[in-house]
C-alpha cells in the first residue's frame, strides 16, 4: 500500500514527466527510423551502431567548434551514410538483412570508438561540450529543442507515410514489391531511400544523447537503446503514433524505476528495478503485438525478374 | 477494307532461363480493337512472353514496338507509359493496403506534398461505373474475394489509361455469369479502341471472347488463326501436339458413406460464419463437386476435412466414426488424402527434394525411419516408384521441387496422396493453373480412385471440371451448401444462379430431379 502511494506520488510530479519525455526522445527517434526502414521491407539491425556513430559524430563536430545544430546535421549525414551501406548490401545485393545489420552495428560501434580515440588519444575524463539547454517553459514542457524536434518528426513521418505519394510507395514496397514494380516504381530506389532516411533518424537519436541528454561521448553509452527500438516498432504495429506511445510508455517505466530505486533501494536489490522496464516491455509486446499485421515483404529481398 | 492500325509488334523474341528456352524467336502483331488469345499449355511460354512485353523480364533477343515506337526492355514503367497494362495471374496487390492505395500507387509524381485522394477516388469510381466493375475503394484488399481482386487489377490498368490490356488466365476464378460479364467488359474496351491480349488454356474462353488466337507450344509460336476460322479440335491438336479425349466417368453405384457432415458450423465468432449449418454426405465410388465462387466457405470446408479446424457445432464423421478434434496427421492416418488448394503454400516445400516431399505425410512410418533417423535409401526407392507410377517429369528424387512445372508438382501431390489407397480424397482446385494434358491426367487419376472405392470431395471454381467429373453437385454460397443435386439434372445456367445466391430456384430443380 505504501509502495502504491509512493508510485502515485511519483506519477503526479512534473519532474517525473520532464524526465519521461527526456528519456523517451532517443527511443522516439530510433523507433521512427527503424519503422521507416521496416515499412519499406528492410529490417535494420544496424540501429545500435548507427546510434553510436550519430552520438560520436554529432559530439565530435561540436567539440571541433561547430555549433550544435551543425552537429545534429553531421550526425544525420553519418547515419545516412551507414544506412546507404546497409541498403546497398541488402537491397540491390539482396544479402541477409540480419547479417548485414549486425555487421553495420559492429562497424558503427567500433568506428566510433576508433575515431574518438584517434582524435583524443589520451583523454582520461571525457571532455565536454556545451549541450542544448531546456527551453524556458513551465513544468514538463521544459525540454531541449531536440525533444521537440522528435515530437514534430512523429507527425512528419506519419504524414509522409499516409498522406503523400512517396509514403504510399514506401508502404507498397514493404507490402508487395512485385506490385510496386508492376506500377512502375523502382523497388530498389524506394527501399534505399527509406533506409537512408530511417538511418539518419537513428543517428539523431544518438546525437540527442551526446548533445542534449549529456554533454560528452563515452563508451557503451547507447547501451542497448537500439534493440529496444526494434521491439518498440513491433509494439507500435509499424505506426508512428503508436511508436510515440510505446517510447513514452517505456520511458515512463524507466523513469519510475529510477525513482523507486531511491525510495525502496534499501529493501530490494536495485538490479530488480533495472529489470523492470524490460520485463514490462516484454509483457506489453505479448499483449499488443500478437495481432500486429507486419509489412508482408519485411526481410524478404526483392530480386527483379526472378522465378 | 484497310486493316486497323498496329498497336504492338513483337519481333523475334527469345528468352532463356539457363538451359530452358522459354520463348524461341516469337513474332506477334496486335491490332487496335482486337482481342488476341494466347493459347498454350503451361510451360509453353505464354506468361514469359507477356512478362517480357510488360518489362518484368528482359528478352535475350528480339525487340518490341508499341504504337510505332520501340519499347525499352526491362522497364514496367516504360510499358505503363506506352499504354500497356497487365493483369497478372498471381495478383500483384498488397493485402494490407486499400483498393484505392493499390490502384493509385505510382500514378502521382512521387514528391508531390500531398496525395489527391479525392480525385483518385472519383476517377476510380467513374471507371468502375463505366466498365461495370464494382469495387469498394476503401476496403483492404485482404478482405476481398478473388473475383473482386481481379476487378481491382483490371481497374489498375484502366486507371493508367492503358491502350493495351494483358490478362493472364482471367476467368479461372469467375462464375459463368461473371466470365460473361468480363467478356462484355472486354468488348466494351475494344469498342473503345483498346487492344486486349489474354492468356488462356481454356478453349471455351478462346471462342467466347477472342478475334484471333495464337497458339504456343514449347516456347514456339506454332500457329495464328482467326478464331472464326478454326475449331476446338484443331486448336487442341496445335496446343498439345496430339488429340485428347474428355474424361468419361462410368456410372457406378455409390457405396456406404465415407464422410458425413451434419449441421456443421465454423467461424461464427466474427460476422458471417465461414460454414453455416452444413450437411453433406460423400459415399464410396462417388464424386461430390462443390461449385461456387471462391470465398464462400470452400476453404473452411477443406480445412475442416483436413483436420486443420474443427466444428464449433454439429458433427463430422469418417466412415461412420465421429471425429472429434483430430489433427491433420490423424486425418491422414484415418484415410483422408488431400490435394491442397495452393500447392506452393500448403502442398509442397519448394526448397526441399522431391523425395522429401513425397514422404512428408508419412516420414514417421516404420518404412521411412528407424530410431528417429530417416531411411534415405528406402525413401528414395519409394520416391523412384511414385515418380515412375505417376509419370512425374523430373531429373530424379533428389531434384529440388521448385524446379518442377505446375503440372508435375500436382502429379507429385497426387502420387503422395493416392499411392496408399485412401478412403476419402479431398481435392481442392486440383487442376487450377494446369495445362490440358495435366488436367486430363489428374481427372483420370481421380476417376480411377473413385472406381477403386474412394469417395471424392471435389472443390473447384472451374464449373466445367465439376460438370465433367461429379456424380452429385452442391453449390456453396455464404458458407451454406445446397442439397447435393444429381449430375445431369441441373443446367449450367441454374448452377450459375445458385452460385450467385439465387436459391429461390432450388425447389424447381429438386422437384424436377
Amino acid at each position: 500500500m505504501e509502495l502504491f502511494q509512493t508510485i502515485l506520488d511519483i506519477l503526479v510530479s512534473a519532474a517525473f514527466w520532464t524526465a519521461v519525455l527526456r528519456i523517451a526522445t532517443p527511443y522516439i527517434l530510433g523507433t521512427l527510423g527503424e519503422l521507416l526502414c521496416e515499412r519499406a521491407g528492410v529490417l535494420n539491425l544496424g540501429i545500435e551502431g548507427i546510434m553510436t556513430l550519430g552520438a560520436m559524430a554529432g559530439w565530435m563536430a561540436v567539440y571541433q567548434g561547430a555549433d550544435l545544430w551543425t552537429g545534429v546535421l553531421v550526425a544525420a549525414l553519418c547515419g545516412g551514410l551507414m544506412g546507404l551501406l546497409h541498403a546497398t548490401l541488402t537491397v540491390p545485393l539482396g544479402l541477409s538483412q540480419h547479417v548485414a545489420g549486425i555487421g553495420v552495428t559492429l562497424l558503427g560501434t567500433s568506428l566510433s570508438y576508433f575515431v574518438y580515440r584517434l582524435v583524443l588519444p589520451q583523454a582520461s575524463t571525457p571532455p565536454t561540450v556545451e549541450p542544448f539547454q531546456p527551453l524556458d517553459l513551465p513544468g514538463a514542457l521544459a525540454q531541449t529543442p531536440m525533444t521537440y524536434m522528435a515530437l514534430i518528426l512523429v507527425g512528419v513521418v506519419a504524414y509522409v507515410l499516409y498522406r503523400t505519394p512517396v509514403g504510399l510507395a514506401v508502404r507498397m514496397v514493404g507490402e508487395n514489391p512485385a506490385a510496386a514494380e508492376a506500377q512502375g516504381l523502382s523497388v530498389t530506389a524506394v527501399r534505399v531511400g527509406a533506409v537512408v532516411a530511417g538511418s539518419a533518424l537513428m543517428a539523431l537519436a544518438g546525437a540527442f544523447l551526446t548533445l542534449s541528454a549529456f554533454n560528452a561521448f563515452f563508451f557503451n553509452m547507447v547501451n542497448g537503446r537500439g534493440w529496444i527500438c526494434i521491439a518498440l516498432v513491433v509494439f507500435a504495429s509499424w505506426r508512428p503514433g503508436k511508436a510515440l506511445l510505446g517510447a513514452v510508455l517505456f520511458a515512463a517505466f524507466d523513469a519510475l524505476q529510477l525513482r523507486l530505486q531511491q525510495v525502496a533501494g534499501g529493501v530490494l536489490p536495485y538490479q530488480l528495478f533495472l529489470m523492470m522496464p524490460y520485463l514490462l516491455s516484454i509483457l506489453a509486446l505479448v499483449l499488443v503485438a500478437r495481432r500486429a499485421s507486419y509489412p508482408r515483404a519485411l526481410m524478404i529481398p526483392y530480386r527483379k525478374g526472378e522465378r | 477494307m484497310t486493316s486497323p492500325p498496329i498497336v504492338l509488334r513483337l519481333s523475334g523474341i527469345t528468352k532463356r532461363f539457363g538451359p530452358l528456352v522459354a520463348n524461341d524467336s516469337i513474332s506477334l502483331t496486335l491490332y487496335e480493337g482486337e482481342v488476341l488469345a494466347l493459347l498454350g499449355e503451361n510451360g509453353a511460354g505464354k506468361t514469359t512472353l507477356m512478362n517480357i512485353l510488360f518489362g518484368h523480364y528482359v528478352a535475350d533477343e528480339g525487340s518490341i514496338e508499341a504504337f510505332g515506337q520501340p519499347l525499352p526492355p526491362g522497364s514496367p514503367r516504360a510499358a505503363l507509359a506506352a499504354g500497356i497494362g497487365m493483369v497478372h495471374q498471381h495478383f500483384t496487390l498488397a493485402d494490407n493496403l486499400s483498393v484505392l492505395d493499390n490502384v493509385a500507387v505510382g500514378t502521382e509524381p512521387l514528391w508531390r506534398p500531398r496525395s489527391d485522394r479525392a480525385a483518385a477516388k472519383a476517377k476510380l469510381l467513374d471507371l468502375a461505373r463505366r466498365f461495370g466493375l464494382e469495387v469498394r475503394p476503401d476496403a483492404p484488399v485482404g478482405d476481398l474475394s478473388v473475383g473482386e481482386r481481379q476487378r481491382v487489377e483490371i481497374l489498375k490498368a484502366l486507371y493508367r489509361d492503358a491502350r493495351v490490356l494483358i490478362l493472364d488466365e482471367p476467368t479461372a476464378v469467375l462464375t459463368p455469369q461473371e466470365s460473361a460479364s468480363l467478356f462484355d467488359t472486354l468488348r466494351r474496351l475494344t469498342a473503345d479502341g483498346l487492344a486486349v491480349v489474354f492468356i488462356s488454356h481454356k478453349m471455351n474462353e478462346v471462342f467466347a471472347a477472342s478475334d484471333t488466337v495464337a497458339v504456343l507450344r514449347g516456347g514456339r509460336l506454332v500457329a495464328t488463326r482467326r478464331t472464326a476460322a478454326t475449331d476446338r479440335e484443331e486448336l487442341a491438336e496445335l496446343m498439345v501436339g496430339r488429340a485428347l479425349k474428355p474424361p468419361t466417368p462410368a456410372p457406378l453405384e455409390p457405396g456406404e458413406p465415407v464422410l458425413t457432415l451434419s449441421g456443421v458450423t465454423v467461424g461464427s465468432g466474427h460476422g458471417r460464419p465461414l460454414l453455416d449449418a452444413v450437411d453433406l454426405t460423400v459415399r464410396r465410388r462417388q464424386i461430390v463437386g462443390i461449385a461456387g465462387v471462391s470465398g464462400n466457405g470452400q476453404t473452411a470446408l477443406a480445412e475442416l476435412v483436413s483436420g486443420l479446424i474443427h466444428p464449433e457445432s454439429g458433427t463430422m464423421a469418417l466412415k461412420g466414426e465421429a471425429i472429434g478434434s483430430a489433427g491433420p496427421a490423424e486425418m491422414v492416418r484415418r484415410g483422408v488424402a488431400r490435394i491442397p488448394e495452393d500447392r506452393h503454400a500448403a502442398g509442397l516445400v519448394g526448397a526441399m527434394a522431391v523425395w522429401e516431399n513425397l514422404i512428408a505425410e508419412r516420414y514417421h512410418d516404420r518404412a521411412f525411419q528407424r530410431f528417429g533417423l530417416i531411411r534415405r535409401g528406402a525413401a528414395r526407392a519409394y520416391a523412384e516408384e511414385v515418380i515412375a507410377a505417376f509419370d512425374v517429369r523430373c531429373p530424379g528424387p533428389d531434384a529440388r521441387t521448385q524446379l518442377l512445372s505446375g503440372g508435375n508438382m500436382q502429379k507429385l501431390i497426387l502420387g503422395r496422396t493416392l499411392a496408399h489407397g485412401p478412403d476419402l480424397i479431398l481435392a481442392s482446385q486440383p487442376t487450377r493453373g494446369l495445362d490440358v494434358g495435366a488436367v486430363s491426367y489428374v481427372h483420370g487419376r481421380l476417376l480411377e480412385a473413385r472406381a477403386a472405392g474412394a469417395g471424392v470431395l471435389l472443390i473447384s471454381e472451374d464449373l466445367d471440371e465439376i460438370l465433367a467429373l461429379a456424380d452429385g453437385i452442391t453449390v456453396a454460397y455464404h458458407g451454406r451448401l445446397t442439397p447435393v443435386l444429381p449430375h445431369g439434372r441441373v443446367s449450367v445456367r441454374q448452377l450459375g444462379l445458385l452460385m450467385a445466391g439465387h436459391w429461390e430456384i432450388l425447389p424447381e430443380i429438386v422437384d424436377a430431379a
